[in-house]
């Protein structure tokens, strides 16, 4: 059984039909956590998210307290907030963006108050139209209630928050084609080092982003303390997430849960949560945090939902979302339509990645669709192992930016637990389940 | 001659003036340009360089790597349906096939009424309601053949008018204010606020 107990953190209005209006937010605790930040130093605000050891949610799970303490030492000029969600199958900033707007507003203030920044840019993704206009509502409000602009809040401090929309480009979640998206130009991944945009970020300034969900975490932090949200979870996974479930579950959705107090099972199987895998068949293999991420096969769904947890059986928790598949799924399907979603959407820049994707695709497509060799099977992971030497997790990186080792995720995966449904597409000539 | 309606190009000045920078007000420009045409125009790419301060060359290469930007004309309703890893599970290529029939045209292509364009996108992250439909970018929560021919027969009906707008128009909630905290306010707060915080800090001993 699931353990339900926690607070809801960044959930706590959704069930409310008008949960993205002032008027509700205000009812039910809004800006409380700014008018208190703003009572504090800085430093003290930045440190209580320090002590809530908030992990970054957009899937790399960097300590946002840490990614700011390398900033404080200097004055930094731009926050950027991440709203780019292209991850498949994964939904829950799209659902925060949407149903509570003004949480996100009032965390973004608290955290552009801590880092001293007056600038701020929410990039939302552009396929999100009414996300966007809701977070447009929502900064007009701000502005409206005294919480944006000029000496906020009767305090000495000022900011500006634009809200920029993308335009259909997964590559830009990657926070420097983020940038680069925001200064105008194609969405092309910044060449490492330097390795944080702290460093050299928007217009070559230093420059903090951060994710919705994390921001939308600070206003119940600095009401409640870090402590409070430290003694959730357990070990460096700490707090509530939120799991996008998604796949072959009864009631797929968005949940709010503590960080490894449920696993997997949990997760799936709970009436409150997932319900259950549909006309309960079995499950073959589950993506544990987004396509990115190596699959798990049915042994591991004990496995706690905690970052390090999942890290150490070689995967991630990644964006957080969880994908099921069960016996009714062709997983050579899955894995080929998770490769042409790389394909398509590699930058370009670098090869391996570039023509690596497209390669796999090609092989995965005629496996899938008859005319599959079975040298195409080792080939595959040939291919894969080009893009990822050695295709080890955390994987070998021949690419500017992680998409390219994201790419045989989902391939090496299937072929190392499925090899079998590959050698039945080879010898049937087709897939069996078509 | 402005190429732009005179309330998109008094918009487009208003974007602007949020950006240091004149290019970094590129992708919101372009939106701009595909809602006055409903897609981006030679025309609008030229307008576009103008205010950016960039070339046509340069505003169509940006515009071409993003998904959003047709640079074509193309249907009032572009219906884009999600074949990725969620909605394959749920029958997502099933229902794109369906549209492809109902609609009367091949995925990729405009009807020959002018009135839709279909697209299989990648994950719209509205997994939960799978296959995900969106058409100009608002979600129809539509997942099964015959909800998708209501939808369809509400679209050509005119009387989803409100909920979907034309292709093109994303953002109907315009910004109220432009920026408001003055750069020069800014530049010394930031100072001051330097200054407060290394009087604060305990100097290191050595």
């Amino acid at each position: 059984m699931a353990t339900l107990t926690a607070p809801r953190i960044v959930l706590s209005r959704t069930d409310y039909a008008d949960s993205h209006t002032l008027t509700r937010y205000l009812a039910t605790g809004g800006y409380d956590g700014l008018r208190k930040a703003l009572t504090m130093f800085p430093e003290a605000v930045a440190s209580e998210v320090d002590q809530a050891s908030l992990l970054g949610r957009g899937g790399a799970g960097f300590p946002a307290g840490r990614k700011w303490s390398m900033l404080r030492k200097a004055p930094i000029s731009y926050l950027v907030v991440n709203g780019d969600e292209s991850e498949p199958a994964t939904f829950k900033d799209h659902l925060l963006l949407e149903r509570d707007p003004n949480q996100l507003v009032e965390g973004v203030i608290i955290a552009a108050y801590a880092l001293q920044v007056s600038s701020v840019y929410i990039f939302v993704r552009g396929e999100f139209a009414l996300g966007l206009e809701r977070v447009q509502q929502a900064v007009n409000d701000a502005y409206e209630i005294g919480a944006l602009g000029s000496k906020i809040f009767g305090s000495d401090f000022s900011i500006d928050v634009v809200v920029h929309p993308g335009a259909g480009a997964y590559i830009c979640g990657e926070e420097t084609a983020l940038i680069e998206a925001l200064e105008g130009k194609r969405g092309f991944p910044r060449i490492k080092p330097p390795f944080f945009p702290a460093v050299a970020g928007l217009y070559g300034e230093p420059t903090v982003v951060n994710n919705v969900e994390t921001m939308s975490n600070l206003p119940w932090i600095i009401n409640n303390g870090g402590a409070a949200f430290a003694a959730l979870g357990g070990g460096r996974s700490t707090g509530t997430r939120l799991f996008a479930l998604a796949g072959r579950v009864n009631n797929p959705g968005v949940f709010e849960i503590e960080m490894v107090k449920n696993t997997f099972r949990d997760l799936i199987y709970d009436p409150q949560l997932g319900g259950g895998v549909i006309d309960d068949k079995k499950i073959k293999a589950i993506i544990p945090g987004g396509v990115s991420a190596p699959w798990f096969g049915p042994d591991l769904l004990d496995l706690p939902l905690g970052q390090d947890e999942v890290a150490e059986k070689g995967s991630m928790l990644g964006s957080g979302s969880i994908v099921v598949m069960d016996e009714t799924t062709c997983v050579v399907r899955a894995a080929w339509r998770i490769t042409k979603f790389f394909a398509r959407e590699s930058c370009g820049q670098c090869t391996p990645c570039r023509e690596g994707s497209g390669w796999i695709e090609r092989a995965m497509y005629r496996v899938e669709h008859g005319g599959g060799r079975m040298e195409d099977i080792d080939l595959l992971l040939d291919l894969c192992d080009n893009i990822a030497p050695g295709l080890t997790w955390p994987p070998q990186q021949t690419t500017i930016c992680v998409l390219g080792p994201s790419i045989p995720s989902s391939v090496h995966s299937a072929i190392q637990m499925f090899r079998d449904d590959f050698v039945e597409h080879v010898t049937k000539g087709g897939c069996p389940h078509d | 001659m402005s190429h732009f309606r005179i309330d998109i190009r008094q918009r487009a000045e208003e974007v602007l003036a949020l950006y240091p920078r004149p290019r970094s007000a590129m992708l919101p420009l372009l939106h701009l340009a595909q809602e006055q045409d409903g897609y981006v125009s030679d025309e609008g790419i030229a307008e576009v360089a103008e205010l950016t301060l960039t070339t046509p060359a340069d505003v169509r290469g940006t515009a071409l790597f993003y998904d959003m930007f047709h640079l074509e004309p193309v249907g009032r309703y572009v219906v884009g349906i999600c074949t990725n890893i969620a909605c394959l599970l749920a029958g997502g290529d099933e229902l794109l096939e369906h549209a492809s029939t109902s609609l009367g045209c091949p995925v990729g292509a405009t009807s020959s009424d002018g009135l839709f364009t279909l697209e299989e996108t990648e994950c719209l992250a509205g997994c939960d309601v799978a296959p995900c439909v969106q058409v100009n970018h608002r979600y129809v929560r539509t997942t099964t053949a015959d909800a998708f021919d209501a939808v369809v027969a509400e679209l050509r009906a005119g009387t989803l008018e409100h909920d979907v707008p034309q292709h093109g128009t994303l953002i109907r909630v315009r910004r109220a204010m432009g920026l408001r905290a003055a750069r020069a306010d800014v530049a010394s707060e930031r100072s001051a606020a330097s200054a407060a915080r290394e009087a604060r800090t305990p100097k290191e001993t050595k």
